[in-house]
């Protein structure tokens, strides 16, 4: 027989968020910035094959903090969803609204529905035809959405980057500077330099035929922040 | 879980028809009734292998029985940045395989995070053929030819597959389709290792004009409308198709050289010509 104990729910959920919120806090951050271009992602990540971020279909990309295993999950989820639907309808039919949404399900159900949530934000990033058309949608480990513009910034350091960010993002800018933009807020938040080999980048480039995700290599990083 | 974490038992994680099958099974393509079917058939298709990669090619018609159904239809396909597919066979359940290949290619290298050799994808069609063989027992069969650039080895590859999924590597080249006998004539006379692609090109549009002038399901160029066989290659750079400015300027060259070669008669120089019209 199990122990008969009790929790009463308001303590239980704090504890659940507190829980989450101090796992994804260990992680290391993501930013995602606008550019004249399209979305920008920059990443402190010293591994070269394990991405933060990646593609999920032709305009959508995904980047992910907190605990690899439940965001890769939930990466292979999106590719899963996307591809279906593509598949089974066109594929302008797969809109990052609708995998927002579907992730937001998912991980408030994880939420309230398991004993141990998930300890991760997710970000779902869409390049639109117009740089006012670009979508980022932020989600929480509750599953709750937040529909940001400009920049996001994610996981651990967070909230001291999107003050860094706040301060120095402006609108239209080049990839250059987006560039820069992101891996000064990392390297200030962080107290220092980060090396070119440990950041990952990528871009949603709507200047791109069909898919529009592209990785940034080291040597481009190196080019752009000259 | 409230998501498919892990797919059913039987299913492997990365593959996409797999997925679809579990998922969607209404959108693949399957025949329950007994009875033959008629439907558009796709004709002449061919590739070659040149110095730096491979070409591949196919004429624009589609017939269903003795009429012309379609005459603009496409038969070539990029399938990814290094391969392309091109079908022959019952054009409506080719053209839903190559999409599901395309995506199933595409589904992969997310998944996965890398793409799969040329090795695999050749294989993977072979196994999507075989599923099909119910379909091809109906009369609904598809012959594909797979051509692309093998990242690995650093050369161009085509494969070719029957009906029921035998996949065969060709060395030099291949064609297929109503036409596919005669197209192969053309490309046989001409053909040598390591060709220029220009070349390689040429000997292309050639034995889809030979073809359309011997086989009534293989369409010639069509100088009215503008519609001219579709030609791509596929080198390390990756696949690229050539516009049809370009290839209505190397048919127009075609017809002057053969012109020239005195190969194309008047009517009246035809000997006998005259006797049976009066």
């Amino acid at each position: 027989m199990s122990l008969p104990y009790y929790i009463s729910p308001e303590q239980f959920m704090k504890d659940k968020h507190k829980y989450a919120r101090e796992g994804i806090s260990r992680g290391k951050s993501v930013l995602a910035i606008e550019f004249s271009d399209g979305v920008l992602f920059v990443a402190e990540n010293p591994s070269a094959t394990l991405h933060k971020v990646s593609e999920i279909y032709d305009k959508v990309a995904f980047a992910g903090v907190g605990k690899f295993n439940e965001f890769e999950t939930l990466r292979m989820h999106g590719i899963r969803q996307a591809d279906v639907r593509g598949y089974s309808y066109s594929r302008e039919d797969v809109t990052a609204r609708g995998l927002a949404n579907s992730y937001s399900q998912v991980l408030g159900l994880i939420f309230t529905e398991q004993l141990k949530p998930y300890e991760v934000e997710i970000l779902v990033a869409a390049v639109g035809d117009d740089p006012g058309k670009n979508e980022l949608y932020h989600i929480l480990y509750d599953g709750s959405v937040a529909d940001e513009h400009g920049y996001v910034a994610m996981g651990g350091e967070a909230e001291a980057l999107g003050e860094v960010l706040q301060k120095n993002y402006k609108e239209g800018m080049s990839i250059a500077d987006a560039l820069k933009v992101g891996s000064k807020a990392l390297s200030e938040v962080g107290g220092e330099e980060v090396p070119a080999d440990n950041l990952e980048v990528a871009v949603l480039d709507r200047k791109r035929e069909r898919r529009k995700f592209r990785r940034v290599s080291e040597k481009e990083i190196g080019e752009l922040s000259r | 879980m409230p998501f498919d974490q892990a797919p059913a038992a039987g299913i492997e994680p990365t593959s996409f028809s797999d997925l679809v099958r579990q998922k969607r099974p209404e959108a693949l393509p399957s025949v329950e009734q007994s009875a033959a079917v008629e439907a558009p058939t796709a004709t002449t298709i061919l590739a070659l292998r040149y110095d730096e990669g491979v070409v591949i090619a196919g004429d624009r018609r589609a017939t269903e029985g003795y009429s012309i159904a379609h005459r603009s239809i496409e038969k070539v396909f990029p399938t990814d940045e290094h391969s392309a597919v091109a079908i022959a066979g019952t054009a409506g359940p080719a053209i839903d395989m190559t999409r599901l290949f395309q995506t199933e290619l595409e589904h992969y290298e997310k998944i996965e995070g890398e793409q799969l050799t040329l090795e695999g994808k050749a294989n993977k069609l072979a196994q999507m053929l075989r599923a099909n063989l119910p379909m091809a027992m109906q009369g609904l069969g598809v012959i594909p030819l797979f051509a692309g650039y093998d990242l690995g080895r650093g050369l161009g590859r085509i494969f070719k597959y029957d009906m029921v999924g035998g996949r065969y590597e060709q060395e030099d080249f291949w064609a297929v389709g109503s036409g596919g006998r005669d197209a192969r004539a053309t490309i046989k006379k001409r053909y040598r290792p390591d060709l220029p692609r220009d070349e390689a090109v040429k000997i292309a549009l050639e034995a889809l004009y030979d073809a359309s002038e011997e086989d009534v399901g293989t369409g010639g160029p069509d100088v009215l409308r503008s519609i001219y066989p579709n030609i791509a290659f596929i080198s390390r750079e990756g696949y690229r198709r050539i516009g049809e400015e370009e290839i209505a300027a190397l048919f127009d060259a075609l017809l002057e050289e053969r012109k020239a070669a005195g190969r194309v008669h008047s009517r009246e120089s035809v000997p006998g010509s005259h006797e049976v019209n009066q």
